[in-house]
């Protein structure tokens, strides 16, 4: 016989795993590169460059976080797109604007760099007039973005 | 006296461990670095995730919940759930991370420890409080990284959460109790005079939450965006949008059309803006929380034209939060939801 505690056990078990309401591992795509910010940085865009895209431009969150009196190491958001698929978009498809253009977040953490992005496959399920193969590409794309970032170490 | 049978079935459970070839061991290096270096560092010394190559840490722990710990994860606590790896990948995770101190896994069987759970509640309250809050719930300010200033290595980890209960021993938590972690706030309370019977109840508390309700609650919205139509025409919305924004407190940073940058100058597309603004307060704070947000960052409202109505856009911070795994970041989330939703009302009033 199954104890009261072993039951209960078991609940919580079958409870967990089906959580699937909770974050997955593939709802964000990052990587850490053992190379200083710097270097990273110049890294990232030419990896971007290299995947087809274009750099709108580079948000320096961490400039505008010390000029307000906060400590912080190197921070920023660089945007990219390709124009053409921007226009497209924005144009048959308004309620992804907020989306565009996509983004990766790069930060230092001593003499690594982080890299991070959303998984667009993860926003996929709320566009279902956009084909998925568009969301599906980006998350190629940004993994081979930070593929040839991190082996141009 | 062992006998030749338990000698030939001790030799055969050992046999993975001794026999983890260098190929295994490349593969679960190769599979680190891939999904856990960005968070627990690339030798494991720790991150925004806890340093796992504290040899206080990893010689203390069963394989059996390291594996259990990647695979359910911790909701709600950053650390997500990596169902995307199959068991042999684990596994071989589990075996690369041995090689950090060379030394095998505590083995701990999954018998249940007696114990008065009404007086481990006591001692909790009594010892455990000041670190891992009361119920269990953990120390505050997961997601903290070397990237921002911080005050201690190691979060005191939540002990109600599901993902630990269903990874934890009832005995590893005996032993962690009895005999601390050093180079961690996590004393001794053997050391510190606690009996057996009183580690015992403890040990019955912690395990008791498992019967509580589930600790945190993923947000649950159907929508990317927040979006409103604006009865203004589109210079006099873009116009409102900013003055919004200064109202709640917030520092205009750019306007700009969305396809800036992207084409020629002066073939923007100018009935697709976007007003960029910052309330660094917040930021700073939001990025204490879990510095992973950048991507969304700085704020943002979109104000688009299309077949003659004005539309007010913005993301959805509800849906952002579920990325992150992390139910501190969720207040800060519905904080930025309500701003976004009173700047696009009054925007359009």
């Amino acid at each position: 016989m199954f104890t009261k505690g072993y039951l209960i056990r078991a609940t919580f078990l079958i409870s967990l795993l089906s959580a699937s309401f909770f974050a997955q591992a593939e709802e964000l795509i990052m990587s850490r590169v053992t190379q200083t910010f710097p270097e990273t940085m110049v890294n990232l865009q030419s990896a971007i460059i290299k995947t087809g895209y274009k750099i709108s431009r580079v948000q320096r969150v961490d400039i505008g976080l010390t000029k307000s009196g906060f400590k912080t190491d190197k921070y920023r958001v660089v945007f990219f797109g390709k124009p053409e698929e921007i226009n497209m978009l924005s144009n048959n498809h308004i309620d992804l604007i907020p989306y565009l253009p996509l983004k990766i977040s790069i930060f230092s953490e001593n003499n690594e760099t982080i890299l991070i992005s959303n998984n667009p496959l993860s926003f996929s399920g709320m566009y279902n007039d956009i084909p998925k193969a568009i969301f599906n590409r980006w998350r190629d794309d940004i993994n081979t973005i930070f593929k040839l970032t991190k082996n141009a170490e | 006296m062992m006998t030749i049978k338990r000698l030939i079935i001790l030799l055969f459970i050992g046999t993975p461990f001794f026999t983890a070839g260098a190929d295994e061991i490349k593969h679960g290096l190769q599979l680190f670095e891939n999904n856990c270096s960005v968070c627990h560092g690339s030798k494991g010394q720790g991150g925004v995730g806890i340093p796992l190559s504290l040899p206080s840490f990893i010689d203390s722990v069963s394989d059996n919940y390291l594996r259990k710990s990647i695979r359910y994860g911790r909701p709600g606590r950053v650390m997500p759930s990596f169902n995307n790896l199959s068991d042999t990948e684990i596994l071989a995770i589990v075996k690369y991370m041995r090689t950090w101190t060379g030394n095998k896994g505590r083995v701990f069987s999954n018998k249940q420890v007696k114990g008065n759970a009404k007086a481990g509640k006591k001692l909790f309250n009594q010892y455990c409080v000041s670190c891992h809050n009361a119920g269990g719930t953990g120390g505050v300010g997961t997601g903290v990284t070397f990237s921002r200033p911080r005050d201690a290595a190691i979060i005191a980890p939540s002990l109600n959460n599901p993902g630990f209960l269903s990874s934890a021993e009832d005995l590893f938590i005996k032993e962690t109790l009895m005999e601390g972690r050093p180079g961690t706030p996590m004393m001794s309370y053997k050391a510190h005079g606690l009996s057996e019977q009183d580690i015992n109840n403890l040990v019955k508390y912690i395990r008791n939450f498992e019967g509580g309700p589930y600790p945190y609650q993923a947000y649950d919205t159907d929508s990317a965006v927040i979006k409103v139509e604006s009865p203004y025409t589109f210079e006099e919305t873009l116009e409102n949008v900013k003055g919004a924004i200064l109202g709640k407190n917030f520092k205009l940073i750019r306007t700009q059309a969305l396809n800036q940058g992207l084409v020629e100058r002066g073939k923007e597309n100018n009935k697709q803006m976007i007003v960029y603004f910052c309330n660094f307060n917040f930021l700073n704070r939001a990025l204490a929380i879990d510095p992973r947000i950048g991507f969304f960052l700085p704020c943002r409202v979109t104000v688009v034209e299309q077949n003659g109505k004005v539309f007010i856009m913005s993301t959805n911070p509800l849906k952002l939060s579920n990325l992150f795994n992390n139910h501190e970041l969720n207040e800060a989330c519905k904080e930025m939801y309500d701003i976004y939703t009173e700047l696009l009302e009054e925007a359009s009033l």
